[in-house]
């Protein structure tokens, strides 16, 4: 989707800040977000694609203003409502639970007795490589050209690089694929190359001299050509 | 906090709480996987391995070559096994910058948790279309004559930068090496020894 979320090239944001001595984090609820999220998709309740999608469909104007974790949390919730994981009215009602009861802990509104631990989930990172035999289309040295395109739903093919000529760098090998794997449609696995982009090529003569870009993208973002 | 940190809802820590409990009378969230995530988190923080295979690649060309070619073999020398990393060289003639347009990807294996600037959408959207000007207001001036090569990590591949070696170190052992490696050097935006 062509959404607030596809930053690359968009003016107006400012400086890059740096915040001396940051903490791991900055408060203990982000490390609370990071622990959902992190359950659910060891558990297997979403992809790592649904995640994404899940974040970029927050309102583009709390999209910008939200922090990371915000944003983590917004899409967690989303996910698991739609899901039916958790009830969007019990999630309403807790929420007015713990706005009346500043300071207590998540144990404070719980129904009952916790249920017999889970097992430990020890990380959670995604392997995407998904060994098909397919052929790679592409090798490394072929020109190619993306696709002009512009999905509702999830895609990886930046809107900065639609349509724009590349080289292929080197093929990643075969990868789920992220445009079907966000919806239910399964991992489609398929070739994911580098290519490498001129700077001119993506922003014409505004361009930084002495530049490219490298992105790596699945094989049906892409068509032969010079 | 900087300019940078947006404004937090007021009500998120009652929206965080909310959904927490919810998951731990389902079973989704264990007791004690919060403190388990801060703790591991803010023990083992920072960019311990990534610095290290830096560090032992500037002094060990074999292993410079390995970290190169072969990422997940040379990460195993230190008890890492990440299969979808690859490092990029910086040379006299090349400038690597790592960036995530889309949303925030980052190599937590080898850096930790990324910092909030690099998820911040003023790096995400000037690190592709303006890095030049953009590493010199970070303090970091790239000759002209040297490529800036940005890697857009859109898929499950993560970059991290192999910086070249401080002249002046070449008495230094590997053990000495390591603390000049910083995490913004080896994302692209500073050059070692140089720590923001």
């Amino acid at each position: 989707m062509d959404g607030v979320h596809d930053l690359g090239g968009m003016q107006g944001f400012g400086p890059v800040e740096r915040e001396e001595n940051e903490p791991v984090f900055h408060a203990a609820w982000e490390a609370a977000v990071l622990a959902m999220m992190r359950a659910g998709g060891a558990r297997g309740l979403f992809n790592i694609d649904e995640f994404r999608h899940g974040i970029e469909r927050m309102a583009p104007a709390d999209y910008l203003r939200a922090s990371y974790y915000e944003k983590w949390l917004d899409g967690v919730s989303r996910l698991l409502v739609e899901k039916g994981v958790v009830g969007a009215q019990e999630l309403a009602v807790r929420r007015a639970f713990f706005e009346a009861q500043p300071g207590a802990p998540a144990t404070a509104a719980l129904s009952g007795p916790l249920p017999p631990r889970p097992p430990s989930n020890p990380g959670w990172v995604p392997d995407a490589i998904r060994e098909t035999g397919a052929t790679p289309r592409f090798a490394p040295g072929d020109p190619v050209r993306t696709r002009e395109m512009h999905p509702h739903g999830h895609t990886r093919l930046p809107r900065y690089a639609r349509g724009r000529r590349g080289v292929i760098h080197r093929c990643h090998g075969i990868h789920v694929f992220p445009d079907t794997n966000a919806h239910g449609l399964g991992e489609q696995p398929q070739p994911l190359y580098s290519v490498r982009f001129d700077a001119r090529e993506l922003w014409g003569e505004s361009a930084e001299p002495n530049q490219a870009v490298h992105i790596d993208l699945w094989e049906s973002y892409l068509l032969p050509g010079r | 906090m900087g300019k940078n940190h947006p404004n937090v809802d007021p009500y998120i820590v009652s929206r965080v709480r909310a959904l927490e409990s919810l998951l731990l009378e389902k079973g989704v969230l264990a007791p004690d996987a919060v403190d388990r995530v801060i703790q591991r988190y803010e023990a083992d923080t920072g960019p311990m391995v990534g610095a290290r295979a830096v560090a032992k690649a500037w002094t060990d060309p074999e292993y410079r070559r390995l970290l190169l070619e072969d990422p997940t073999t040379a990460l195993r020398r230190f008890d890492l096994d990440y299969a979808m990393l690859r490092v990029v060289e910086n040379t006299e003639a090349v400038h690597n910058l790592v960036v995530c347009t889309l949303c925030s990807c980052y190599p937590w294996p080898v850096l930790g948790l990324p910092p909030t600037w690099y998820k911040t959408p003023a790096y995400r959207s000037r690190a592709v279309s303006e890095p030049r000007a953009m590493l010199k207001e970070m303090g970091l001036e790239v000759p002209a004559a040297r490529e800036i090569r940005v890697w857009d990590s859109s898929a499950e591949m993560r970059y991290m930068v192999l910086p070249r070696r401080p002249t002046g170190t070449e008495g230094l052992t590997e053990a000495a090496l390591v603390p000049l490696i910083t995490r913004d050097a080896l994302i692209g935006v500073a050059e070692p020894g140089a720590d923001s």
